[in-house]
């Protein structure tokens, strides 16, 4: 019923299907490259913070609403381990970290996670991107890896 | 085929004016790209806001022209293929409802109280005649789908061993897409937002909406795209001059895309709160589903193309390709839909990346997204419909096509233009670049202190290939105008090119029935949608009031 050349293009359509799937559970796996956590909301989320826990480990609580994000600039010393919430408390924002792959949705009512290690000192860059308003080409932070100086 | 005067009069309305309003929308596609490039640094140009011409650029090219076209395409291939008319009122109603409400919504967008982008995210907050515009549009385009459900099974009764035709098989699979996935945004829309809009309820579970509305906005891309391929399949091998690899090819990939098309949305939220990691990534593995059909669309294509060629004397391994009628103006549908396809060879790839879960946190709303998307509803699609357009409005007229020259060569310029603007994007959005946003105030703009000079080239590839796409959309425009104006030289008619098949094919009880299909489908939208929607309900704590685009505190009605 198959003729030989569409037998050879089935074959063919599996066996990079099937590549691009194990690709995604490497870069799960191997990688840990993954989405935001999904964390049950509460109203500790909405107080903007810096929290060290301990010396290589800190936590930054970010708001995001019309038109900034709390808080705007933090410092974090350079190779520390940082867990990133972020919500909102009005419209539907976006976040994301320049070069850290960083991509999430400040959503009013939930909380995105995510961990990420700055090993390199420089300016990182937060932008949100999605639209939220007529401010929203101003909305920006900074995360400051510098200190302590190599 | 003769038609009536009444179903004329229907499909050229239908036709020309999605058409009109292109020009709106197109002219800001071109004004998005000169904002964002940071040659202009203004919050408006002419009276109309940079978000809000975004809004009209989405509503208008990506709604309505996509909605009108879809309906009256449906009509002709259902007329042409059961060869009856489609119910009088039905369609008149129909026409009536998408007219009226893409009017109420324009009207909403342009008096500027609904500069909430195609997408409406609440709890930005649109004037409510925006969101009952666009229900009305959507209500209006079910119509003709209960219509054609009729036309088919009196055409089955009296036919009962024919293998229903491609075409036939291909509207009646996008329109039940359309209709299942529009069910949730319809909820979405006159459930919970126009009573929340009109101050009637105060707050509104912003996950649930947005779990929603991508509950329709992925298979919306499947109702874009699927006209699309009715006519690589039933018309690209005749117009090539050669016939149809194979059939059942055709019936299999719709079928794969009434099942897969909606049960994942959820790869548009991989960064959104409160989903599961779960169902994220159950999600992201069926979109890959999803794209089999393309596969088998390719190959089979590829083969009837081939084939094409070498009835013309082609010979060689690859040479073949050059045998094809690229840039003959009697069959100028052919280019503008092998451009459709060459593009989106780039589109189909680029949105593998964007649906591969955690890789999405690359591109996710930077500017690679519209990059990619242009690939695709800026591709196959937007090419399909304008050719198509102005093929039936030049058959239904009964008018010869005005500048046939300019007309050929509009699909490719709008290619080359295509490349060059996605190009732009995609690298733009790889070095962080956003999307939708008025770059020119702040990132591109010098005098700025957030001025980013990574994004120059990026977003000056993006201002060249916009202004291409833009030169190729109004040459267009003087075709289709100019055949309008044109006199009536000929009798009226419906005459779609038809491909034979290469091969005899015998009837294949299961490519010929929707029951098993449906099931199926509905089987795996509850296994997925289920825990997406309770998950959405049980993680998401605090409810949202509305908010204007303007202003950071929320409308309050006492
Ligand atoms: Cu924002």
């Amino acid at each position: 019923m198959l003729d030989r050349y569409e037998r050879n293009v089935i074959i063919t359509a599996l066996t990079v299907s099937a590549l691009f799937i194990f690709s995604i559970f490497y870069a799960l796996g191997a990688k840990r490259q993954d989405v935001t956590e999904c964390l049950p909301y509460n109203k500790t989320y909405e107080t903007a913070r810096v929290e060290q826990i301990d010396g290589r480990t800190y936590q930054i609580f970010y708001v995001a609403r019309m038109w900034n994000f709390e808080p705007a600039i933090s410092y974090i010393p350079v190779g520390s381990e940082v867990d990133l919430f972020v919500t909102s408390l009005d419209v539907v924002h976006g976040f994301n970290v320049f070069d850290k792959n960083v991509n999430l949705m400040a959503v009013p009512g939930g909380v995105s996670k995510t961990t990420v290690k700055f090993t390199e000192p420089g300016v990182y860059k937060i932008v949100c991107h999605e639209f939220c308003g007529t401010g929203h080409q101003n909305m920006e932070a900074e995360i400051i890896v510098n200190y302590p100086r190599k | 085929m003769q038609v009536s005067r009444s179903l004329r009069t229907i499909l050229l309305i239908e036709l020309f004016v999605p058409i009109l309003l292109l020009t709106i929308g197109i002219y800001h596609g071109l004004m998005q790209v000169i904002y964002r490039s940071g040659v202009i640094q203004r919050t408006s140009v002419a009276g109309l806001d940079y978000y809000q011409g975004l809004t009209l650029h989405g509503v208008i090219n990506a709604i309505v022209l996509t909605t009108f076209f879809a309906v009256a395409f449906g009509h002709a291939t259902m007329f042409f293929y059961t060869k009856r008319e489609p119910n009088r009122t039905a369609t008149f109603l129909s026409m009536l409802l998408m007219v009226a409400g893409t009017g109420l919504a324009a009207a909403a967008i342009l008096a500027g109280k609904a500069s909430v982008l195609y997408t409406f995210y609440p709890p930005l907050k649109a004037h409510p005649a925006f969101y009952i515009g666009t229900a009305m549009l959507i209500i209006g385009s079910w119509i003709p789908y209960l219509d054609w459900i009729g036309m088919y099974l009196r055409w089955k009764k009296e036919n009962p061993n024919e293998s229903t035709p491609v075409a036939v098989i291909g509207t009646l699979v996008n329109f039940t897409i359309w209709f299942v996935c529009t069910l949730a945004v319809a909820y979405e829309v006159l459930v919970m937002l126009v009573p929340w809009s009109l101050g009637w309820v105060q707050e509104i579970n912003i996950m649930l909406a947005r779990t929603l509305f991508w509950f329709f906005g992925h298979a919306l891309v499947y109702f874009w795209l699927l006209p699309s391929y009715i006519m690589f399949y039933t018309m690209l091998p005749k117009l090539a001059g050669g016939k149809l690899y194979s059939g059942n090819a055709g019936r299999i990939a719709f079928f794969i895309f009434l099942i897969l098309s909606i049960p994942i949305g959820v790869h548009h939220q991989f960064g959104d709160p409160s989903i599961g990691r779960g169902v994220k990534i159950t999600q992201s593995i069926l979109t890959f589903g999803v794209a089999i059909p393309s596969f088998i669309t390719a190959f089979t294509i590829a083969a009837s193309l081939e084939y094409a060629a070498r009835l013309r004397g082609a010979k060689g391994l690859w040479s073949w390709i050059w045998k094809l009628p690229f840039f003959r103006k009697d069959v100028f549908l052919f280019g503008y839909l092998i451009n459709g396809l060459i593009l989106f060879i780039f589109g189909g790839l680029t949105g593998l990346v964007n649906a591969s879960y955690s890789l999405n946190n690359v591109v996710h709303n930077t500017s690679f997204i519209p990059g990619h998307f242009h690939l695709t509803v800026g591709g196959p699609v937007f090419l399909a419909i304008l050719g198509m357009s102005i093929y039936m409005l030049s058959q239904l007229s009964g008018k010869r096509i005005f500048a046939p020259v300019l007309n050929t060569i509009v699909p490719y310029l709008w290619t080359v233009g295509v490349l060059i603007f996605s190009a732009g994007l995609m690298y733009g959005g790889l070095i962080g670049e956003p999307r939708r946003t008025n770059m020119g105030l702040t990132y591109l703009n010098p005098s700025s202190e957030q001025f980013n000079p990574y994004w120059v080239v990026s977003s000056m590839l993006g201002l060249a290939g916009g202004g291409i796409m833009f030169t190729a959309g109004l040459l267009y425009f003087i075709s289709f105008f100019g055949t309008c104006l044109r006199r009536r030289s000929a009798e009226p008619v419906i005459d779609l090119p038809v491909s034979e098949t290469l091969h005899e094919e015998r009837r294949v009880p299961l490519l010929d029935s929707f029951r098993p299909w449906l099931a199926i489908m509905g089987l795996i939208i509850f296994l997925t949608y289920a825990p997406a929607i309770s998950d959405a309900l049980n993680n998401t704590n605090r409810k949202a009031p509305p908010y204007k685009p303007t202003d950071p505190v929320p409308v309050v009605r006492k």
